[in-house]
């Protein structure tokens, strides 16, 4: 596709215009953290510890996972909200898992999990497309059916499940030439998700979805599968973010993963994936995921009361999109001067 | 059903519906009967559903739901949501429990500050979404976890509880031996006003056209971002109001007051027939939504479900009410593909 679509001639200014754009806008994510970083540590050194290194990056996996896989159902211009009720979900059920079956291999439960999540989000895809209603309204009602599920489920049960197998406690605090386990799996990802997206044919089919549906749709794109593919990866990885949440939190129950679903959406707006599709890459929702953990770090070692986090949260959606679009304003001025001198 | 509307007109050449049908056949009046066939079903299958008792407790837990309801609806209309009404009256709760408990204000300039609050929130996510031309999807969820935030910012920890007593047994009285709460009057108030505002004012028909299309609304010359900036400080205010009933209701002031509530309150709104790509709905239908489902949480309530596992009943209402009505749309669009392509293949025929 991309060759009989892009023959090598030079590209236009309008597409170098677009893509400096999204450079400066990913870059100015890792700015921001960078000088989070830097701030917080001149304040208070024991911020860049090697313990308080490795907390932020353990904290930030399970985020990390679940901005990718949301970043992949923004893009095609959905959203699903259900995120931290699946997740929920997932680390209930592997608790349960240990539970019932103390001796069940690891690598199984870790399966297990990301299927199990993978269904969950099947089900929010297909709803979402053979409805054809918007994916908000969807969500928001999973996301309420999937908690009063894990409610129903777990009741007032509590599993602590970090020490029952002891293995599966300790994977949290495993690490590969220094770094925690869980970080290398989430970095896997990001990798991973980032060649897709931006490699696969199937990944740039969902960009074109996020563009504009209807093209797509009349291009030739299976628009249906490539969304029910989104939310099956967004439940899947979220699935997997739970069984790694049940190994890095000592204890699951009924309300794992409560409000979850806001400071993943922070994440990723403000990682740059424009809400309503077609922009943004997944490396970036991951940057935003670990700005927003870097910054709950920053708070308590900034001392500022935890009661100001989630207002925090809120501030950043809402500068992320007023970023959003006055960079996409700056940009249809651009294009349309560039474009003016080309006739 | 419009399919059926169109034969008739063309066979006979009167308007399409007069009042009468639209009052007894309309989408209102489907969303009615279902309430209504509802209601018959759990009085016989329910025990203790028929009984004063039920009235009072399924409508005081509704005066919250039909208050919020009301600006929601019109925002819908007009194609726009607004996610942030929970945490608006959230906020506006927390300002009135500390401004009461620490500050020691009048309990009535405490209401006045709260409903300011909630106008001021509502005209922040109107300014974002009007001046600026946000998304109001986008803008409403990151207020929903602003509002929240700031209300814990507010109160912190603390559960504010001493308001005065008369107060917070008004709130939870009820009009006589009817069982009706005494809040109903102003939400009968506030529905009456939003029914006259949508169905009987220019304004309110200028709020379907925009539904229907902005550009074509702007070209007849209705203010589009004026009436939606308006519309999201209703909603502040009303949300803010909310807030404070909640408050009173359960004599308690804290952060997660009216958590989760704005799941209810979309729920409803779509189940009363109002479209969520906006340009049709109608107030009666959103009374009969809301209570359709306070209906059944409280019936189920009744029958023994405990509330956590009630969000499972909710969350379905939603998803079955934006369903129902694209996947009925869809049966007719492709019903009447099947006949267009049978038609056109007897002309071949012949």
């Amino acid at each position: 596709m991309s060759q009989t679509l892009s023959p090598p001639v030079e590209r236009p200014a309008a597409g170098r215009a677009l893509g400096r754009t999204f450079v400066s806008r990913e870059f100015s994510v890792f700015a921001a953290l960078a000088v989070l970083i830097i701030v917080t540590a001149i304040i208070n050194p024991r911020f860049l510890a090697a313990q308080g290194v490795k907390d932020l990056l353990l904290n930030s996996t399970i985020f990390v996972i679940m901005a990718v896989g949301l970043a992949v159902v923004v893009i095609t211009n959905n959203v699903d909200l259900s995120i931290g009720s699946i997740l929920g979900l997932s680390a209930f059920g592997t608790g349960s898992l240990f539970h019932a079956f103390p001796s069940i291999p690891i690598p199984l439960v870790f399966l297990i999990g990301i299927v199990f999540g993978a269904v969950l989000g099947a089900i929010n895809g297909l709803v979402v497309t053979i409805a054809g209603v918007p994916s908000l309204v969807i969500t928001l009602g999973t996301l309420y059916i999937f908690r009063g599920i894990n409610n129903a489920w777990a009741g007032s049960t509590q599993y602590f499940i970090g020490n029952e197998p002891k293995e599966f406690g300790n994977l949290s605090v495993q690490t590969l030439w220094g770094i925690p386990l869980f970080a290398v799996a989430a970095l896997i990802v990001v990798i991973l998700a980032a060649i897709f997206m931006f490699g696969t044919r199937a990944g740039r089919d969902l960009y074109a979805i996020g563009s504009d549906t209807e093209a797509a749709r009349l291009f030739g794109i299976n628009v249906t599968g490539r969304v029910v593919g989104a939310f099956v990866a967004s439940g899947a990885l979220t699935g997997l973010a739970g069984v790694l949440y049940a190994s890095r939190f000592n204890s699951v129950g009924a309300d794992t993963g409560t409000g979850f679903e806001l400071q993943i959406v922070a994440a990723v707006v403000v990682g740059g994936v424009a809400i309503f599709g077609g922009s943004g890459t997944v490396t970036g929702a991951a940057i935003g995921a670990v700005l927003l953990t870097t910054m709950t770090g920053a708070l308590a070692a900034l001392n500022v009361s935890k009661f100001w986090q989630q207002a925090i949260v809120g501030a950043l959606i809402i500068a992320a999109i007023l970023l959003d679009r006055i960079l996409s304003v700056r940009t249809a001025r651009k294009l349309r001067v560039s474009e003016a001198r080309n006739v | 059903m419009s399919n059926a509307a169109a034969t008739t007109a063309v066979a006979r050449p009167v308007k399409a519906r007069g009042t009468a049908s639209r009052l007894f056949f309309g989408r209102n009046a489907n969303t009615v009967y279902a309430l209504l066939l509802i209601v018959v079903i759990a009085s016989v299958f329910v025990p203790y559903f028929a009984g004063v008792a039920t009235v009072s407790f399924l409508l005081i837990d509704a005066v919250p739901i039909l208050l919020m309801a009301m600006p929601m609806a019109l925002i819908i209309i007009t194609g726009e949501i607004d996610l942030s009404v929970a945490s608006t009256a959230g906020l506006s709760a927390a300002v009135m429990g500390v401004l009461f408990h620490d500050a020691h204000w009048n309990v009535w300039w405490v209401f006045v500050a709260c409903i300011i609050v909630g106008l001021l929130c509502g005209a922040f996510n109107g300014i974002l979404i009007t001046a600026i031309g946000l998304p109001s999807l986008a803008v409403t969820i990151g207020t929903l976890a602003l509002f929240r935030g700031l209300a814990l910012v507010v109160i912190g920890d603390n559960a504010v509880a001493d308001f005065p007593v008369d107060l917070t047994t008004f709130a939870t009285s009820t009009i006589g031996g009817t069982g009706i709460p005494t809040f109903m009057i102003f939400v009968a108030i506030v529905v009456l006003a939003f029914a006259v505002l949508l169905h009987f004012t220019p304004f309110g028909r200028a709020l379907f056209a925009l539904g229907f299309s902005k550009e074509a609304a702007r070209f007849v010359g209705i203010r589009v971002n004026r009436s939606k900036f308006w519309l999201y400080v209703a909603s502040g205010g009303i949300s803010a109001f909310a807030g404070i009933f909640w408050v009173l209701r359960y004599s308690s002031a804290q952060s997660d007051s009216v958590t989760g509530l704005e799941l209810s309150v979309v729920a409803a709104v779509l189940l009363g027939g109002v479209s969520i790509f906006g340009g049709s709905g109608g107030i009666v239908g959103v009374v009969a939504g809301v209570l359709i489902i306070r209906t059944v949480n409280y019936s189920l309530q009744l029958a023994g479900l405990p509330d956590t596992v009630l969000t499972i009943v909710t969350g379905s209402l939603l998803v079955l009410s934006v369903i129902a009505p694209s996947v009925s749309a869809r049966l007719k669009l492709s019903g009447e593909k099947r006949r267009n392509r049978a038609l056109r293949a007897e002309t071949f025929a012949t």
